[in-house]
């Protein structure tokens, strides 16, 4: 048994989760589940960084998964706030009400 | 290893499919944490055990709990989970799914005559650290101010 990771199977790994955030994003109608799916396709994106660096033995892969992981935390931060003030207007966390924008 | 590997990737594949077909949110949310917490675990099987902490810290921990903290505020209980169950069915699923299987499908096509042997070298905190605070203290910079402009709008965001 070979004790190795095969890099390809990290980066299936990588890809086949994007997929799933992204059958997320296109099917699921309420908007948390949208920014939960979008969490998931940017971990996906991290972990693919963390392949390719611990492939070449450099941590430049790392720090990319840390700005990252800083980029996840100030968008959803801001997409709850907007949530937040969403289900305060209409009651709802559905993102076909928002499909007419009226001022 | 190898074998903790390819558990680690099923639990994170198989928690991420129960949180797209999920109902109710804070099962949603539950699932998704355990797949950060797994790929967390790919993390440190990969020889990034600082990345493999902070995902366990910053994204299982802070990003999952603030959202636990506004689900509560919204306070939806089991009139949007019925609604969730009507929205649901099975012919949502087909266009996205089999656009997203053939991009899968490509993106693997193209991983197949890519064969290397990774043998994990371990990255640790001061390698990381040193390049963090050396090339790259401007990126760390800008981190900040995203950040900081990140509080500013949530705080702006969901004020009454």
């Amino acid at each position: 048994m070979p004790q190795t990771i095969p890099i390809e199977h990290g980066l299936m790994l990588a890809g086949i989760l994007f997929c799933l955030g992204l059958i997320g994003v296109l099917t699921r109608r309420n908007i948390v589940f949208v920014l939960m799916s979008l969490e998931v396709m940017l971990n996906a994106s991290g972990l693919a960084f963390i392949v390719a660096a611990s492939r070449w033995g450099h941590a430049d892969g790392q720090i990319m998964f840390l700005m990252i992981l800083t980029l996840a935390a100030a968008e959803v931060a801001v997409g709850l706030g907007l949530i937040i003030q969403m289900y305060r207007r209409f009651h709802t966390t559905d993102i076909n009400v928002l499909s007419q924008m009226k001022g | 290893m190898i074998i903790l590997f390819y558990l680690a990737a099923a639990i994170a594949i198989i928690s991420t499919v129960c949180m797209v077909l999920q109902n109710n949110i804070v099962h949603g949310l539950i699932y998704l944490i355990l797949s950060l917490l797994a790929v967390a675990i790919v993390f440190f099987l990969l020889g990034a055990p600082f990345a493999a902490v902070l995902e366990a810290i910053v994204y299982a921990g802070a990003i999952m709990v603030l959202f636990l903290f506004v689900m509560m505020m919204l306070n939806m209980g089991q009139h949007s989970v019925d609604q969730e169950r009507s929205w649901m069915g099975g012919r949502v699923f087909i266009a996205p799914a089999i656009m997203s299987g053939l991009l899968l499908a490509q993106f693997l096509n193209v991983l197949r005559d890519y064969e290397f042997e990774l043998v994990p070298t371990e990255i640790g905190v001061m390698q990381v650290s040193s390049l963090l605070f050396g090339p790259y203290v401007l990126a760390v910079e800008l981190a900040s101010i995203l950040l900081l402009a990140g509080l500013v709008s949530a705080y702006h965001l969901a004020k009454k």
